[in-house]
């Protein structure tokens, strides 16, 4: 195919100009191709990590190296970014701390996913801001096959703040801007507008066209469906959706800023908050993905949606002929369909205040890090002085085609005292009302059976909660 | 843990972590004219194929040529041990079974032209289950069928019997570098192949066959592989194949890569196995007699699977004395992906069914499990099933009372049971189990492994050995055995990447046997030359041959360390004097065989022994675990890489603690494996990370006859995760009576939590609480 552009971005410091000659290259295969092959693909779904690079960014904690999957990046997506790959980090032939520790320690065996975990490890030790030891969660986007984790937890923990050196002196300076850019090859057409008003343009110009933030869904699809995404219009530099604002009388989250940025933001969260931030997905993926397209994709299983739920939120909608408020319960209008017109956007989400008194979130999955939920729930609860209900909200996820929430569950509580006796009789209504499936995931009896205890569960710990 | 010997890095760990350490995939920027390969898949689990023309796929732009049955120019047939896996079939035997092959200029336009090929099947009846199978008598092969003394009628004189069964699930291997291949002409015309393959001789066998070409024109080279758990023993073949057949066809370089998808598609998985069982046991809980089946899910053609089977039959006793044993094994013909090796080869599938068996023993007697288990120990001078003398059988209680000493298992096992007491949504478990697994390829043939060593008149070394390098740290250790063999320093030695053109006719790297066979071969080799340069240290030194000594560097007369001559000089005075610097070592595993007619013998060199005590605490509203803590006692013999021992060990453990709680293979009734990529199919990560995990070593286990004393590591840790599947019992046991779990594998929390409900027979007691 005769390639009509090229992408520009930085490499370990030198600028590098990649042919744009198939819809459905990534960043992964550029860098690949250039012989850094330090970067591995081991999923192509950003499951794995193998593929991490770091991208520096400015982020409300400081300039940062972020990292992120560089199989989820299509090629456009890096265009005007500054990246590091595992190649860049030793300075004059001498490795960097996080290699040696890596090395040292036995964090390696077969060593195919040792350059994602130094690059993760690598972000972590510089991560603005850090004081005490480098967190192992951050390796959670991570996956190792070998170790069994021991030696790469040891490596990490032996860091200390990370060394003066080009790579500190480098977070000195600003990251490059997300700058509006577009380009075009044959019937491939990207377009990264800078304003909402712009983006709206361009969506009503070209009805082919798909929205793209992070891209850790869409890019999944292109790289393991084969499916091509010839028209792209990527929201990352819309800065209208990247606000954040909590007021008295609601929190507003922009639909663009990714899940990591939320929770940076969002510092006096609630618990229920944390709890669902942490389960979701993985560093690597939070690094990248947003509310808006969590909620835009629809999946029955995403995970942001039963958390919001539960929080009554709205979805504020943009469009070229104004904006409008929709609430969250419903937005989603059936498998994998939304409220969304066409030329429409997701703006940000609305969180109403007061918060609920009770609230928390499950994610019942295989495994507990970086799963798709069995079932996710996120419950909310206020009481008044006598101990009965004044508000509950039980929002679900896996156990229908939607998210939903249990509206005839909730009545069952609504008005009653908050005891075992009530949440039978909501269990009772869960019976009747949820339409779980049967997949690899769990059996519709589990799924079922998940909803109900899961919420007994909580009606356990709040009065734990209550106690102490 | 505290480390005796000095703690070697793997050889290549700075490379892992700087990126610059080379995979097969990663050479393909130096192939710029190298093709790309994407299979054409039936979508049908079984089927007859009617009408297959691959040629529409040449129109797709970038498409090169299409591979299929015609083009070969040899024997149609991969199959390593049976010739029964054709590379282009005509009946599709599962889904998504490669029929043809696509060459593109990309990837993607081989992919867009496979989409191209036309093809029509008739779709025939699919056997998809173990129990399907054995109704329709659809075998691999079996029954095989070994036994001691008259079970039957030592179960039916024992005072006590039960009977049960277990299913077992398979597992993915997901070794992180997915099956790859890249073949090239060489610079003679020749056929040359980069394969990600524990057996490389192997990959030239088959590549030579569908060639039909002697195997001196073929090269096969594995630099190293990114993890293979024996998913790369006999299955590397087939990719490796089709690149050299499109070479051979284009004259081009021909890459194949599968995707995570197409690995976890077509390439196959530890086998899932079912397991019945009836014995009679005393009042203790000692066993009397043992009858059990054993049918294994081997998929569409034999692979590796007769010898799966064999080695579940051999460790279906692990550490316990079956004074009457009949065991039978079949290995079920499904149309599913063709299960092969997968670290433990079947051992942990045999062991799995005889914990379980003493588990309900215990249980039904109502005496702990690790009492029932201890009473059933092997004492020394028993042998096993197959008659096999039970070597160093006294080490199992040793290592079981050392690692009770050190777990505090008593004491916790009460703590255990307080918590539980005070806890009505959450309970502990905490189990012991023991593993004894017997090291050698019963395969007899495959023990014997060769060796060839360089020395440059610089003093620095080439070695060349059978095995492959897949993260185990063989090269570490070769490099070990090298340095201490010639008396020179691990810098000085480099360990080449394997080649068939080096060193011809090996074995598999598998089966844990990769540093005795290698390494002995390896000292051999480094024993000659060595011997070859005494004369000449003598006369330098002025001391008797015998007082020569080689160390670090240096060679000195004994007892005059720091009087010596640098090794390099040795080396440039044997050159000029025209001694051969160079020397080649093969060593054959002596004293072992098997008679597979009688199922006795002794097939194994010695056995690796172990134990591991797992605790777990299990929520009752959702099925989840945890794994709290573990402590493991393992004997490793004398280790010479001790931090590689330790990454055997705690990785193997992470690893079958995986395939035996939350890895879930699972087929559609289609015959699609419904978890084909990493967003299905969970590989433990870092929560599955014990909170507190202790290991040690047996001390004084020096093992004479192994090369440095050391003992094998690959496999058997693997196994020490069955205590926590045993501890996951317990904790399901304490929501009820403490009576019998049924428990299928793995234990996934939906498999759990169904088990709890079952233990909780009676109805709670709702007790009335307002957090108001």
């Amino acid at each position: 195919m005769e390639s009509q552009c090229a992408i520009e971005f930085v490499v370990n410091g030198a600028p590098v100009a990649v042919p744009w000659d198939h819809p459905r290259a990534t960043l992964l295969d550029a860098l690949r191709e250039r012989g850094l092959t330090g970067a591995k693909e081991g999923c192509a779904e950003g499951e794995c990590g193998a593929c991490t690079v770091a991208m520096v960014e400015n982020t409300s904690a400081g300039v940062a190296y972020v990292p992120v999957n560089s199989c989820l990046l299509l090629l456009p997506m890096a265009a005007g970014r500054e990246i590091y790959t595992v190649e860049g980090l030793a300075d004059r032939g001498s490795p960097a701390e996080v290699q040696t520790a890596m090395a040292e320690h036995g964090g390696s065996q077969c060593g195919y996913c040792t350059p994602g975990f130094v690059m993760s490890l690598f972000a972590e030790q510089y991560r603005p801001g850090r004081v005490g030891p480098c967190r192992v969660e951050a390796l959670e986007g991570n996956l190792c096959r070998c170790t069994g984790y021991r030696p790469i937890r040891d490596a990490a923990l032996s860091l200390g703040p990370a060394p003066e050196g080009p790579l500190q002196e480098r977070l000195s300076r600003a990251a490059p801007e997300v700058k509006p850019f577009a380009c075009e090859a044959g019937p491939q057409r990207f377009a990264r507008p800078g304003t909402l008003a712009e983006c709206l343009k361009f969506l009503a110009s070209d009805p082919e066209a798909r929205l793209i933030a992070g891209g850790t869904d869409l890019v999944v699809e292109s790289n393991l469906k084969a499916r091509r995404l010839n028209a792209l219009i990527s929201v990352e530099g819309v800065a209208e959706l990247l606000l954040f604002r909590d007021s008295d009388d609601a929190v507003e989250i922009g639909a663009g800023l990714t899940l990591s940025e939320i929770g940076a933001r969002w510092s006096d969260a609630p618990a229920a908050f944390r709890e669902w931030l942490q389960l979701f997905a993985s560093p690597l993926l939070r690094n990248r993905a947003t509310l808006g397209g969590n909620l835009a994709t629809a999946s029955p299983i995403g995970d942001g949606s039963p958390l919001l739920l539960a929080f009554g939120a709205d979805v504020r909608i943009a469009g070229l002929r104004g904006e409008r408020i929709v609430a969250l319960d419903e937005f989603f209008r059936g498998y994998r369909k939304t409220a969304l017109g066409p030329g429409e956007i997701i703006r940000s989400v609305v969180l109403p205040k007061p918060l609920p008194a009770y609230a928390r979130f499950y994610k019942a999955a295989k495994r507990r890090a970086d799963d798709i939920s069995t079932v996710a729930a996120c419950f909310a609860v206020d009481l008044d002085a006598a101990g009965k209900v004044t508000r509950a909200r039980l929002a679900y996820g896996g156990v229908a085609a939607t998210p939903v929430r249990a509206v005839v569950a909730e009545e069952q509580l609504a008005g009653r005292r908050w005891d075992l006796t009530a949440i039978e009789a909501a269990q009772g209504a869960l019976a009747r009302t949820l339409t779980p499936i049967s997949d690899h995931r769990g059996s519709a009896e589990y799924r079922l059976a998940l909803a109900q205890s899961l919420l007994e569960k909580f009606w356990h710990e709040c009065a734990q909660e209550a106690a102490a | 843990m505290k480390i005796a010997g000095p703690e070697l890095a793997h050889e290549s760990a700075y490379g892992h972590a700087s990126g610059e350490a080379l995979y097969t995939d990663d050479l393909l920027a130096r192939f710029p004219r190298a093709l790309h390969a994407w299979p054409v898949m039936a979508p049908h689990a079984h089927a007859r194929i009617l009408h297959l023309d691959a040629s529409a796929a040449l129109a797709e732009p970038g498409v090169v040529t299409t591979l299929t049955a015609g083009d070969v120019p040899g024997e149609n047939d991969t199959g390593a041990v049976r010739h029964d896996e054709p590379l282009f079939p005509s009946e599709v035997m599962f889904h998504q079974h490669p029929v043809a092959w696509v060459l593109g200029e990309t990837l993607e336009a081989a992919q867009r032209g496979a989409a191209r090929v036309e093809a029509s099947y008739e779709p025939l009846p699919a056997i998809l289950t173990i129990e399907d199978a054995t109704a329709a008598r659809s075998f691999l092969s079996g029954p095989l069928h070994w036994a001691r003394g008259d079970a039957a009628a030592a179960i039916a004189g024992a005072a006590h019997h039960i009977e049960g069964q277990v299913a077992i699930g398979g597992q993915e291997h997901f070794y992180l570098e997915t099956q790859a291949a890249l073949a090239f002409l060489d610079e003679t015309g020749e056929i040359g192949v980069h394969s990600s393959s524990q057996h490389p001789a192997e990959t030239q066998q088959i590549v030579a066959r569908v060639l039909g070409s002697p195997r001196n024109r073929i090269s096969v080279e594995c630099l190293r592989m990114g993890g293979a758990f024996g998913g790369k023993e006999a299955q590397a073949n087939p990719w490796a194949a089709v690149a050299a057949l499109g070479t051979w066809k284009t004259r081009r370089p021909v890459r194949v890569r599968l995707t995570r998808a197409l690995d976890m598609m077509l390439t196959g998985k530890r086998h899932p196995f079912l397991g019945r069982f009836e014995c009679g046991f005393d009042g203790e809980g000692r066993i009397q007699g043992i009858r059990i089946e054993l049918y294994s899910d081997g998929g569409w053609s034999l692979d590796l699977s007769e010898a799966v089977m064999g080695r579940a039959m051999f460790h279906a006793d692990n550490a316990y004395y079956l004074p009457a044993a009949d065991i039978t094994g079949y290995v079920c013909r499904t149309h599913k992906t063709s299960q092969t090796a997968f670290r433990g080869f079947g051992g942990p599938q045999g062991m799995l069914v005889i914990e379980e068996a003493l588990d309900r023993i215990a249980r039904a007697l109502g005496v702990e499990p690790h009492l029932v288990r201890e009473r059933n120990f092997y004492r020394e001078g028993q042998t096993t099933h197959y008659l096999q003398p039970v070597k160093d059988a006294s080490r199992i209680g040793t290592i079981w009372r050392r690692l009770k000493s050190t777990s505090r298992f008593e004491e916790r096992l009460r703590e255990v049971a307080a918590f539980n007491a005070a806890q009505e949504h959450r309970k502990r478990g905490i189990a012991i189990t023991p593993v004894k697994f017997g090291i050698s390829f019963t395969a007899i043939p495959y023990n014997q492994a060769g060796a060839f060593v360089l020395v440059y008149p610089d003093g620095s070394v080439q070695v060349n050995h059978g095995g492959t390098e897949m993260g185990q740290g063989l090269h570490t250790k070769m490099r070990h055995v090298a340095a201490e063999s010639l008396g020179v320093t691990v810098e000085a030695v480099r360990i080449m990447p394997t080649r068939t053109d080096k060193i011809p006719n090996t074995s598999a790297t598998a089966a844990s046997a990769g540093a005795d066979l290698n390494g002995a071969a390896v000292a051999i080799a480094c024993n000659e030359v060595r011997s070859r340069l005494v004369p000449v240290a003598a006369c330098q030194l002025q001391c008797a041959e015998n007082a020569v000594r080689f160390a670090g560097g240096q060679v000195f007369a004994e007892g005059a360390e720091t009087d010596g001559v640098a090794f390099v000089k040795v080396v440039e005075d044997a050159y000029r004097q025209r001694i051969a610097l160079f020397a080649d070592g093969y060593y054959r595993t002596p004293g072992i065989h098997f008679d597979p007619k009688t199922g006795t013998g002794k097939p194994f060199y010695y056995f690796c022994y172990g134990a591991a005590v797992s605790e777990v605490e299990v929520d009752g509203f959702t099925g989840d675990h945890r794994i709290l803590r573990v402590d493991i006692v393992q004997d490793v013999g004398e280790s010479m890489a001790p931090l590689v021992d330790l990454g055997q060990v705690e990785g193997g453990f992470v690893q079958g603690a995986g395939w035996l709680t939350i890895e879930e293979l699972l087929w559609d009734a289609q015959g699609r494996l419904a978890t084909n990529g990493a967003s299905t199919y969970k590989l433990p990560s870092w929560p599955e990370l014990p909170e507190v995990f202790e290991v040690e070593f047996l001390e004084r286990a020096a093992e004479p006859g192994v090369v440095f004393g050391s003992k094998a590591v690959g496999e058997p840790p693997l196994m020490l995760a069955i205590s926590v599947r045993e501890a996951i019992r317990a904790a399901i046991a304490a929501f009820g009576d403490g009576g019998i779990v049924d428990l299928d594998s793995p234990a996934t929390p939906e498999r759990i939590f169904w088990a709890i409900r079952r233990a909780q027979r009676a109805p709670r007691a709702v007790r009335e609480k307002s957090p108001a």
